[in-house]
């Protein structure tokens, strides 16, 4: 049976991945922070698809816990989704450190930490598939969330330098980008329906990139478009702009 | 109406939103009918839809309150386990089963959903939870029951299932001419695990209750043809159709009117039929039309099902009279019947069931008042889960124990902070 280990697993994403992983027949390792209330969920996975699934507590700003959590899985996962993320509050974050520092170390900083644990694991064993979960709001900094941006901006240009070097070592890197999904995240926004991604959508979408070694990844495919004309945009008209 | 709707995965954020808030009703995934899920803010629980236990050899399952009863068919049929009691819908949350106290077309053989549970949780309006079952905070659970949310949330329930060896249903369906000859089949075939009629409500005259009665039992696995004994417990395949937008209510009432027309003329020319089908078009014909989670553009139409008894068959006569006098009714009528029961609180007693929609216009409210006057003066009550509109009279004359509920309610929920449109409306929280 193969292993896939879901990173942030608490979020309305990460549950449809881990579902749809497991609805394929793959044991389900559930890394999160206060990881007893990922214990319904863990029934819910073990009931219904009839695979063997675990929890773990994990902190992605915990760095220096990262490779003792990693050593100490049951089994070495065959895939790894790297899906925590924090979305945080612009305007707190410009004016308040603690919120910033929040926003970097979750999206960029943690997330370079643990996979370079994982991927060294991977490059020694020659195999393994790496899923990060990065942003479109990663592609070009706005006024609106650029902090959360930029954190995923270098999230993405890390995962794309990490294909690259594993790629000679047999280790693959798929990068996603799901543009807008309904989740917890997003609850409070009101987001248009054509753009919006369900998570079960992202969770299939994740699946098949993995499947068929997809290097990166639009949920929906008119975001790749959508992302292409907005970097498109002359930096003189684009620093005028209400985005 | 403007509503807050507030969700949530893991039981911390539910006390904290219980807490916080001023006050709310649960709701699950709002087809209830009428306004017993509305309110300023509704706590709602689809993301709250974990699987706790399943225990596939005694057939007890435990689950999270917004679980939605399609996700407990997947996994409970396979393993040669059925629902112990379901409605018209599988698109129902096990937290609404419970607010409701749904029947099926089983309640005079196996009751309501709450004849099945083992025990539940409910969080008070203080945040605080409560373990409840027949035998244990006999009160709350009485209250909770049939009590549309107003005790508190359900977060989990454990109940028994129903031992099937096949998931397929061996189905009789008879014609009958007029009422007299449906309620007399009823009688005779009472044995029958499930059964339900649906009546033509236009016909006059000598064709007046013109109907089909539908019969049902779970087949047995020596009873399926051969290609099916293969796979005896294999699930419907999920080809639903569905719709980008809310259905007019127009195009569902005509659906279930051509359906009808089907069964009766089409294949039906025959009396009798008997047959094999799989339980999903048995139990749940209109789902496959509807999209789960879009209303069902009821908007323009007011569901009204009440319940009289089983010696009351003249009311049942003057009602469905008075409905094609004055033209106002729909086309489809759904008739059932209803063993003994003594809840509390919750709809069913032992009798006639009659399940119809109106389309709103002028006059309707007045003569829904005034139908509400024949159920009463033939001993009968109204279903809460369907109504908008019934008056506070109506439900007190209706159900005799309400003041006992009533007090229930103000224990565990004092302030009133859980409360509903419907629950104002009926002075239950006032
Ligand atoms: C096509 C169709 C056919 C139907 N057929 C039948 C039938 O045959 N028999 C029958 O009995 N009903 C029938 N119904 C009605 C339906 O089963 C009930 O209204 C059911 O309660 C709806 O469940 P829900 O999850 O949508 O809850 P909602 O509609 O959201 O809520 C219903 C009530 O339950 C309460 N509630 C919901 N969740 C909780 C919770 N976790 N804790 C406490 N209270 C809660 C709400 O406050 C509300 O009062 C039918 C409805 C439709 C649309």
């Amino acid at each position: 049976m193969p292993t896939a280990l879901i990173l942030g697993a608490a979020s309305d994403m990460a549950v449809a991945i881990a579902k749809k992983f497991a609805s394929q027949g793959y044991a389900v390792q559930l890394a999160a922070r206060n990881a007893h209330r990922l214990q319904p969920l863990l029934s819910d996975i073990a009931i219904r698809y009839n695979v063997a699934a675990t929890v773990h507590e994990f902190d992605a700003r915990q760095f220096a816990s990262h490779p003792q959590f990693f050593d100490t899985l049951p089994a070495l996962p065959d895939v790894t989704i790297c899906v925590f993320g924090y979305l945080g509050d612009q305007a707190t974050a410009s004016a308040d450190w603690k919120e910033c520092a929040q926003i970097i170390e979750t999206n960029y900083t943690g997330a370079v930490s643990i996979l370079n644990v994982i991927s060294n694991k991977y490059a020694a064993r020659k195999s393994g598939t790496i899923v990060g979960i990065s942003s479109v709001a990663g592609e070009r900094g706005r006024q609106s969330n650029y902090i959360y941006g930029s954190a995923k901006a270098g999230f993405t240009a890390y995962l794309s330098g990490l294909r690259n070097s594993m790629y000679h070592k047999g280790v693959h890197v798929v990068t996603v980008q799901p543009g807008f999904v309904y989740t917890k995240m997003t609850e409070h926004l009101q987001l248009p329906a054509l753009l919006t991604a369900k998570p079960e959508a992202v969770a299939k979408a994740v699946y098949k990139a993995v499947v068929k070694k997809k290097n990166v990844i639009y949920v929906k495919w008119f975001w790749r478009w959508i992302m292409f004309i907005i970097k498109c945009i002359p930096e003189f008209i684009f620093k005028k702009m209400k985005l | 109406m403007e509503s807050e709707e507030k969700l949530f995965s893991f039981d911390d954020q539910l006390s904290a939103i219980v807490k916080q808030s001023h006050h709310f009703i649960p709701r699950g995934n709002g087809r209830c009918y009428g306004d017993a899920s509305l309110a300023e803010q509704t706590i709602n629980t689809l993301k709250y839809d974990k699987i706790l236990s399943f225990d596939a050899v005694n057939g007890i399952f435990e689950c999270q309150s917004g679980l939605m009863l399609d996700q407990v068919l997947e996994v409970i049929v396979p393993k040669g386990w059925f629902l112990p009691v379901t409605p018209g819908t599988k698109f129902i949350t096990v937290g609404g089963a419970v607010g409701s106290d749904v029947h099926g077309k089983n309640h005079h053989v196996d009751g309501t959903f709450s004849n099945h549970i083992i025990d539940m949780d409910v969080m008070l309006a203080s945040g605080e939870v409560i373990t409840c079952s027949p035998e244990r905070y006999t009160d709350l659970f009485e209250a909770t029951c049939g009590g549309m949310g107003l005790t508190g949330l359900v977060t989990r329930v454990k109940f028994r299932l129903k031992k099937i060896e096949t998931s397929y249903i061996k189905q009789k369906q008879i014609k009958a001419a007029n009422l007299e000859e449906i309620i007399r089949l009823f009688d005779e075939y009472k044995h029958y695990t499930y059964s339900v009629a649906w009546i033509d409500c236009l016909k006059k005259g000598k064709n007046f209750g013109r109907s089909i009665l539908i019969l049902g039992e779970h087949a047995k696995v020596d009873e399926l043809p051969e290609k099916k004994k293969k796979d005896p417990l294999k699930l419907p395949s999920r080809k639903q159709i569905t719709f980008p937008f809310n259905l007019p209510s127009w195009v569902l009432n005509s659906f279930t009117v051509k359906l009808f027309n089907f069964l009766y003329y089409g294949k039906n020319l025959k009396r009798e039929i008997n047959n094999i089908v799989s339980y999903e078009p048995f139990f749940y014909p209109l789902d496959a039309i509807l999209h789960w989670n879009r209303g069902y553009g009821k908007k323009g139409f007011v569901q009204y099902q009440f319940v009289l008894p089983l010696e009351a068959k003249q009311g049942l006569i003057e009602i469905l009279n008075r409905i094609s006098d004055r033209g106002l009714g729909s086309f489809l009528a759904v008739l059932k019947i209803f063993g003994k029961q003594d809840s509390l609180i919750s709809f069913p007693s032992e009798g006639y069931t009659l399940a119809l929609d109106f389309p709103v216009r002028k006059g309707l409210f007045e003569f829904l008042d005034e139908l509400d006057q024949v159920v009463l003066q033939y001993g009968g009550r109204l279903y809460m889960s369907k109504d908008a509109r019934m008056k506070p009279e109506v439900l007190q004359a209706g159900y005799p124990r309400l003041e006992v509920f009533k007090s229930i309610v103000k224990k565990y929920n004092p302030d009133y902070k859980i409360r509903s449109v419907q629950s104002d409306r009926l002075l239950l929280t006032k």
